[in-house]
């Protein structure tokens, strides 16, 4: 008969530190954001929808590449754990830049007058979007788990490497077609102090969740793997 | 012949031989394609004046549609006879079988195309008979044969495989699609290629770096 071993759940495991860390944090930064961050003189309260707009972007790129070099070490390793970091990271990493375009959104509508523009980096944030959509598709549609882990490196791999040229192409596409939309970009300008250590602030709180999300995700793909397996030798037992 | 050239051949005819036989591929990704012209006459009303900026996309949407119907039939028909894994167990490397693949629908959409693109200028009214515009076939054919293949033989492998070709495909394929119909605007508007200049490298990029990429890959989606 298998054995399985016993979820431990020890007080003090790495994801109990992450989850009071990433509680304390997020709290801290939500205070931060509204009652310490200066209201912006020209685009008043709607820009402190930045301070979480840009690190979940970040995040999520930060998401993406984890999900291109786990998918390289599980295809020459074939250790399961690469599997489920990448699966892990890219669930993270979708909803993550899921909530990047909505809040972008949210801020495009006041600052630029349209919800949306054909701009590169929002472009190619919607491709990244599609891809790593396509992503946990063909993981949910392979005919058995091993294969859908190989699809779905191949997918990571060959989507990765194809983001830089979406984002060249994208930006030359626009040179040639200007739009009428021109807004102040935020991010280019130069922000005041206290702003930008908010935002680093931000990100760090934005890496803790991250962090947290990814651990808890792979435990989670642990299980799964695990009820798997037990259901598996019940059948094989024939019970 | 050479020991490496020579299974890519064999792949090469062996699908030739069946194409010649069934004629199912070409015809009816071509049919299609035609279609795709047709709605997008009416559903846009391309007058002569707009001709220059419309004909471009309603061409590489055409074409690609037609493109992912064909490429997906080709793995189609190996994954229904199980002649994918006669494939698999003969000794033959599998970049072979994955150039090879990809040597035939990159054939089969240039055929395709090139049954096209003739029809098409006459009904939209401009000269097919660029050289440019030739080249930017051939070069994103190129492109969308080699991501094709790697993606088509993902899909056909999954439950709702009609659906799974596109959506892989159309995201990654997109910096194609936008240098093939810029490209294309450029040599059908006649400014002399003079803004091609850079869509041209851009695709010849893409094609370069997947036909590196594509091959690596194939060899663990095929396994088993």
């Amino acid at each position: 008969m298998a054995t399985v071993d016993r979820v431990k759940q020890p007080l003090l495991s790495f994801s109990n530190a992450l989850v009071v860390l990433g509680a304390a944090l997020m709290l801290v930064d939500v205070y931060l954001i509204f009652m310490v961050a200066p209201t912006d003189a020209v685009l008043g309260n709607i820009q402190r929808v930045f301070y979480f707009h840009v690190p979940m972007a970040i995040m999520s790129f930060l998401a993406f590449f984890v999900v291109f070099i786990a998918s390289i070490l599980y295809l020459i390793k074939r250790d399961q754990k690469w599997d489920r970091l990448a699966h892990a990271a890219a669930e993270v990493g979708v909803v993550f830049v899921t909530l990047a375009l909505i809040t972008g959104i949210i801020w495009a509508r006041p600052v630029w007058g349209v919800w949306w523009t054909w701009e590169p980096r929002l472009t190619t944030t919607l491709i990244l979007w599609l891809i790593y959509v396509a992503y946990l598709m063909i993981r949910a549609y392979a005919p058995n788990r091993t294969q859908g882990a190989l699809y779905a490196a191949v997918v990571g791999i060959v989507g990765f490497v194809d983001v830089p040229i979406v984002y060249y192409s994208v930006q030359w596409w626009r040179s040639i077609h200007p739009s009428a939309v021109v807004g102040p970009l935020a991010e280019s300008g130069a922000l005041e102090p206290v702003m930008q250590g908010i935002l680093l602030f931000s990100f760090l709180a934005f890496l803790v969740l991250f962090l947290y999300l990814v651990v808890e995700r792979m435990a989670l793909r642990g299980l799964e793997d695990q009820v798997r397996l037990l259901k598996f030798s019940l059948h094989r037992t024939g019970r | 012949m050479n020991r490496f050239l020579q299974p890519i051949a064999i792949i090469f005819w062996k699908d030739i031989l069946l194409e010649l036989r069934s004629k199912d591929i070409i015809i009816s990704a071509a049919v299609f394609g035609f279609l795709v012209v047709i709605v997008f006459n009416f559903a846009l009303n391309v007058t002569p004046r707009l001709v220059t900026q419309l004909a471009p996309g309603i061409l590489w949407v055409a074409f690609a549609f037609a493109g992912t119907l064909a490429m997906n039939r080709s793995f189609v028909r190996e994954k229904e006879q199980g002649g994918l894994e006669g494939l698999l167990l003969t000794p033959v490397s599998r970049d072979a079988i994955f150039l090879g693949k990809a040597l035939v629908s990159f054939l089969f959409m240039l055929i395709v195309e090139a049954a096209l693109l003739p029809v098409f200028a006459v009904m939209l009214g401009f000269s097919a008979f660029s050289f440019m515009l030739i080249l930017t076939i051939v070069l994103a054919t190129l492109g969308f044969a080699t991501v094709g293949t790697l993606f088509s033989a993902i899909a056909v492998q999954t439950r709702s495989r009609e659906i799974m070709l596109p959506v892989l495909f159309f995201p990654i394929i997109l910096p194609v699609i936008i240098g093939a119909v810029e490209a294309s605007s450029q040599a059908i508007g006649g400014d002399g290629g003079a803004g091609i200049g850079k869509w041209l490298p851009l695709i010849g990029v893409f094609d370069a770096l997947f036909l590196v990429i594509c091959p690596w890959v194939f060899s663990f989606v095929v396994e088993e």
